[in-house]
């Protein structure tokens, strides 16, 4: 109990400080339902590169720096397909893109790697993502690209008879979080129901375990980063038509790391909870916190939500390192 | 690895560092023809290219054409080379020092194209005697050429920018009074460029009784949505957006989430070009920004870079980009360059000149109506006029508004208020002559 | 041939330890040095002095920095930039308020400012090691990059929020050109560079490494972890804090918040990579190559008469940058120092190897 204790003060100030502005009265409850639905808007997209983190790490130890640059160049892939073919056909390219991309990077940076320590794989996926943005955009070039899913831009009013000047919301955001609940369910029924899957759970439990059994590493890190590859298509998809497809993508992509950290390496509920609740979290900050803090301060403008993700985590970090629900394998010292 | 790969690799290692010294000791010392040099510092790469692309294009069109048609300027041969600052200063910084001596006589003129860019080049100039222009963009407060006596920012300031667009807003309110009580927010990149216009609001909120509301946006920008949020619960009646590169784009498209009228948004006018609104397609629709050289269009001198540089393959980019906002403002900046040196050629003659007689052409500069239609520029640009005392040369702009697939001129031409301005201007640039220990320039005795 | 240490005989303790034992690296050491302040000035334009021998001398120290917590103390860090910039605001606003304030003493004490940051943002490490802190070190970037943006305070109140400095001048000596800035330079990165070598062969240096190898074990030898990695969050701040410093006032001249974003700590994270984890010498290698390599890469096939357009270009850096990390992490995990050393092992059997 004693060790919970900690987690609980910092969990129960945070709902407490997501709370107050509506508790104090300092907003209108539909304007703060509006923000908590932008957070979660927000946070959806973090965590669909944080799924991408979480895959990998459970099953080859890889904390992959990577995976913005993965969105990335998925998205510039799709993009750019998409102009000369059909959106799906070019999806469906861009899966096959980034197979290969996975089977690549199995071969040439982390077999030679094998049994690195964790700190010398994080500085060759820091390679992979620099190669990666400059391949990208020789091959599909640095402008803006457009990934239009056909969604509705317009913006719709909801609960206008509940609260005053009802609740703006905009289908696109409700889109990508369909997406991204189709996505963890598909995921969770490929982890729970295909060999493979049972597979890929083994190997994230016990690596030698696993490898004793017969299970063959090589090709379940192919299959891992295969499908991390295929969540970086679904988030480069999604991102890509929210913000268009552009370089900037692979670094608001670091976000995920926080993320992560919040919901636990090895857990994909996590890396889904730890996502919303830091789109949450720096919204909520950053609007009824900024302000404040601007006119204490006598600051030049707000923006903490730039480091408020990076911020909760180290605090996080220092009460309950393996996060929401990771698994206690973390060193401590 | 076997000991005999690893002596390839330290050959291989010893190689490129022999190869590395060699190439970066010799290159300065390649022959070259008399030639004016132009350094181009451009951003073909990273969060900006999307804007930076069409400008560098545009630049570079303009210097071929001049060769390829009249054979330079007076005869006096173009070169020039472009350098990638990716809009990072510390790299710009590099390519200012990397370009600075080339060609015959050295750097010509630089247009850094980053107001953090200016910034760090504003105390290097006047050391190595090369004229800055900052062409729209720069440090508003180098108008002051008396302090400042080689930047120049031509054709316009980022604070007759917000003057303008005061203005503007204040004449659809049915007259300047009328602003008292409103709220006018401005959405700011967040760096010396976003916040250059910052004093100068400040003073128009104080004198008309406006209420400011500034919520920058951190480079580079696509993450907007708690911007929009606050715009969503302050509800200013107007909102001033003074983004660039991607920050344009996802600020167009998140007022369009939010709900925002975009017809009581205004853009600077490097928040007018058509990489802006085209990832909004027709939801951009109403959006209107400022534009003060260049709008987009085409006229004669386009033909021109047609005729003489892209028919015969020679384009920097697609022929049909030719004639986009950005385009045409690099054009514009290109022949603010080589206008000035033709002005310092009619006092030093018609052969390669060095950055220091240059700033005095751009000094000098007298571009009236006639002019600009002998040179293929009518419609694209008002006279500019410098001197001494004001090396801006031009106070005037319009407002132009997006009708979903092009833009289009939707007011009359404003002037910048100077009185407002100058006591600003003034001030501004004696602090910086007083941290930097200058000697104003004594103006009535420049001619 | 030329590289032979035999005769040469260490008849004490104080011999055997010397900081170079052989000869003819004292000579070689001791002729790079006359080269570097007599030679270089003669020899290298203007243009070579601005744009790589001087950016490669601070970002040389700043690696050195880095590689002294990553390197030496086994400390992951990817938010070193932000002591960077904690060096570079701090000695900005000593010259700003302190009048008369000697350029050295500033330099010392924004150091010594970088370093108490560098202790707090190092704290994590005592309860989290690896992956974790990196995230820890991210945090450590995010938050500083917004403080100097936002803290109007630490901008002097500029409007614009980028802050420019003035000529420096040292006892009446203006470091107006490149060459004296470059001889300025020098002579920081020599004194501090023989400060971190002998910083690492002492007491302290053997703490750090112990810790890096193996933690646990280190703690039953005596050594105290917390000490050993705030000494080195400490140290390794300080020598970036006066990089930062001289970045700014000696390069830059002015400059804003963004010119200490993520990119350059993760460019001097790639340094230490490249250049070699757990070398001094690695440290200047890597800083030469990652400073050079994009000048090289916009000049050479501009050179063979065949230049690439500048995205493409820069493009091919980053595509490079990130290849060859993976290459030397997989080959030569200890980067180019490695292969010197294997060079002058060589050299010492050349020609009859066998």
């Amino acid at each position: 109990m004693k060790r919970h204790l900690p987690v609980m003060i910092l969990c129960t100030a945070l709902v407490a400080g997501l709370a107050a502005p509506l508790a104090t009265g300092a907003s209108a409850p539909g304007f703060y339902m509006e923000v908590l639905f932008g957070g979660l808007a927000a946070g959806v997209l973090y965590s669909l590169v944080a799924l991408g983190f979480v895959l990998i790490f459970k099953a080859s130890g890889v904390f992959n720096f990577a995976q913005g640059s993965m969105v990335l160049f998925a998205a510039l892939s799709v993009a750019r397909m998409a102009e000369v073919m059909p959106l799906w056909l070019a999806a469906m390219l861009g899966v096959g893109v980034m197979v290969l991309l996975a089977i690549l990077i199995e071969r040439l940076v982390l077999r030679p790697l094998v049994n690195q320590e964790g700190v010398v794989l994080l500085m060759a996926t820091l390679g992979v993502s620099y190669f990666l943005d400059g391949f990208g955009q020789s091959v599909w070039g640095s402008d803006i690209y457009e990934i239009n899913l056909g969604l509705p831009k317009a913006p719709v009013m909801i609960l206008g008879n509940l609260f005053k000047g009802g609740i703006l919301i905009n289908k696109d955001d409700v889109a990508a979080a369909v997406v991204a609940l189709l996505l963890v369910t598909a995921l969770a029924l490929f982890f729970q129901k295909t060999a493979t899957g049972r597979a890929l759970r083994a190997v994230a439990d016990d690596h030698q375990a696993a490898q004793s059994i017969g299970i063959p590493l090589n090709r379940i890190w192919v299959i891992v980063w295969s499908v991390a590859g295929i969540v970086a298509v679904v988030a480069g998809m999604v991102w890509g038509s929210k913000l268009g497809v552009q370089f900037s993508i692979s670094q608001v992509a670091l976000k995920a790391l926080p993320v992560v950290i919040l919901g636990g390496f090895t857990s994909i509920p996590g890396a889904i909870l730890g996502g919303l609740i830091i789109g949450v979290g720096e919204k909520m900050a950053e609007i009824f916190l900024g302000p404040l803090m601007v006119r204490t301060f006598d600051l030049a403008g707000g923006g903490i939500e730039n480091w408020f993700a990076y911020v909760l985590a180290l605090l996080f970090l220092l009460v309950r390192p393996e996060g929401l629900f990771g698994e206690r394998i973390i060193d401590r010292v | 690895m076997n000991p005999a790969a690893k002596s390839g690799l330290l050959a291989a290692c010893v190689g490129t560092a022999a190869t590395m010294i060699l190439v970066t000791a010799s290159a300065p010392v390649l022959a070259q023809a008399k030639e004016q040099f132009f350094p181009e510092l451009v951003y073909r790469t990273g969060p900006y290219a999307p804007n930076g692309v069409p400008f560098a294009n545009g630049y570079s069109d303009y210097l071929k054409l001049l060769d390829a048609r009249d054979g330079g300027i007076n005869g006096v041969k173009i070169a020039f080379e472009e350098c990638e600052t990716g809009y990072a200063t510390d790299r710009g910084v590099e390519c200012y020092e990397r370009l600075k001596g080339k060609g015959t006589t050295g750097a010509t003129v630089f247009q850094p194209l980053s107001t953090g860019i200016t910034f760090a080049l504003t105390p290097k100039a006047p050391r190595d005697k090369i004229p800055l222009i900052t062409a729209g963009y720069g440090r508003a407060d180098s108008v002051d050429g008396s302090v400042f006596t080689w930047n120049f920012p031509l054709g316009g300031t980022y604070w007759d920018a917000a003057d303008i667009l005061v203005q503007h807003v204040g004449k659809k309110e049915g007259g300047q009074a009328k602003l008292k009580g409103k709220k006018i927010a401005l959405v700011y990149h967040d760096s010396p460029y976003g916040k250059e216009p910052i004093p100068l609001l400040q003073k128009r909120a104080a004198m008309l009784g406006f209420d400011l509301l500034l919520l920058p946006v951190t480079h580079p920008g696509v993450e907007q949505s708690a911007t929009w949020l606050q715009i969503r619960q302050q509800r200013p009646d107007y909102v001033f957006l003074w983004g660039w590169g991607v920050m344009n784009s996802t600020a167009i498209k998140q007022a369009v989430a939010t709900g925002y009228p975009l017809e009581q948004m205004y853009g600077v006018w490097w928040s007018g070009a058509e990489p802006d609104v085209l990832p909004a397609g027709q939801d951009a629709k109403n959006y209107n920004a400022l534009v003060f050289l260049a709008p987009a269009g085409k006229g004669k001198v386009h033909e021109d870079i047609i005729k003489y540089v892209y028919d015969k393959g020679q384009g920097s980019g697609k022929k049909e980009d030719v004639g986009e906002v950005l385009y045409n403002r690099g054009m514009v900046s290109a022949m603010l360059a080589t206008e000035g040196v033709r002005r310092a050629q009619q006092k030093y003659g018609k052969k390669p000149l060095t950055g220091e007689q240059v700033r005095w052409g751009l000094e000098h500069l007298s571009i009236n109506e006639a002019a600009i239609k002998k040179l293929g520029f009518e419609g694209f640009m008002e006279p500019i006029h410098t001197s001494c005392a004001d090396h801006e040369g031009a106070h005037s702009a319009r407002i132009e508004t997006w009708d979903g697939t092009k833009w289009n001129v939707t007011s009359g031409v404003y002037e910048s208020d100077l009185s407002v301005i100058r006591p600003i201007i003034a001030e501004s640039a004696a602090k910086y002559a007083a941290e930097n220990k200058i000697t104003a320039r004594d103006c009535s005795e420049e001619k | 041939m030329f590289y032979r240490e035999n005769g040469q005989f260490k008849s004490s303790y104080r011999q055997d330890e010397a900081l170079l034992p052989i000869l003819q690296d004292r000579i070689f050491m001791l002729a790079l040095l006359a080269f570097a302040v007599v030679g270089v000035p003669f020899l290298a334009s203007d243009y070579l002095f601005l744009s790589i021998i001087n950016p490669f001398l601070i970002m040389a120290l700043a690696a050195l920095g880095l590689n002294l917590l990553v390197g030496y103390c086994g400390q992951i860090s990817i938010g070193h930039a932000a002591f960077m910039s904690v060096g570079a605001y701090a000695a900005y606003n000593l010259m700003l308020r302190v009048p008369n304030l000697n350029f050295l003493v500033a330099l010392v004490l924004a150091g010594l400012i970088a370093a108490a940051v560098g202790i707090l943002f190092g704290m994590p490490s005592l309860r989290i090691k690896g992956l974790y802190l990196a995230v820890a070190t991210l945090a450590a970037q995010f938050f500083i990059d917004w403080l100097f943006a936002r803290v109007k305070w630490f901008t002097g109140y500029e409007s614009s929020g980028s802050v420019s400095t003035p000529v420096l001048s040292l006892f009446g000596w203006p470091l107006d050109s490149p060459a004296r800035k470059y001889l300025f330079l020098l002579a920081v990165v020599a004194v501090f560079t023989l400060l971190a070598k002998n910083l690492v062969r002492g007491h302290i240096g053997r703490a750090w490494m112990a810790i890096r190898d193996m933690d646990v074990a280190a703690e039953v030898i005596g050594i105290r972890p917390v000490y050993a990695k705030l000494t080195a969050f400490a140290v390794s701040s300080f020598y970036v804090g006066v990089a930062g410093a001289l970045w700014g006032f000696v390069y830059l001249g002015s400059w804003e918040p963004l010119a200490f974003n993520i990119t350059v700590s993760l460019n001097l994270l790639f340094m230490i990579i490249i250049g070699g984890m757990g070398s001094i010498l690695g440290s200047f290698f890597g800083a030469l190559f990652i400073v050079a390599l994009p000048i090289v890469l916009d000049r050479v096939p501009a050179w063979l008469g065949a230049p690439l357009s500048t995205a493409t270009a820069s493009h091919l850096a980053s595509m490079i940058f990130g290849a060859l990390i993976v290459f030397f992490l997989i080959v030569e995990p200890h980067g180019l120092a490695r292969l010197w050393a294997i060079g002058k092992e060589k050299l010492r059997l050349w020609p009859f190897p066998h």
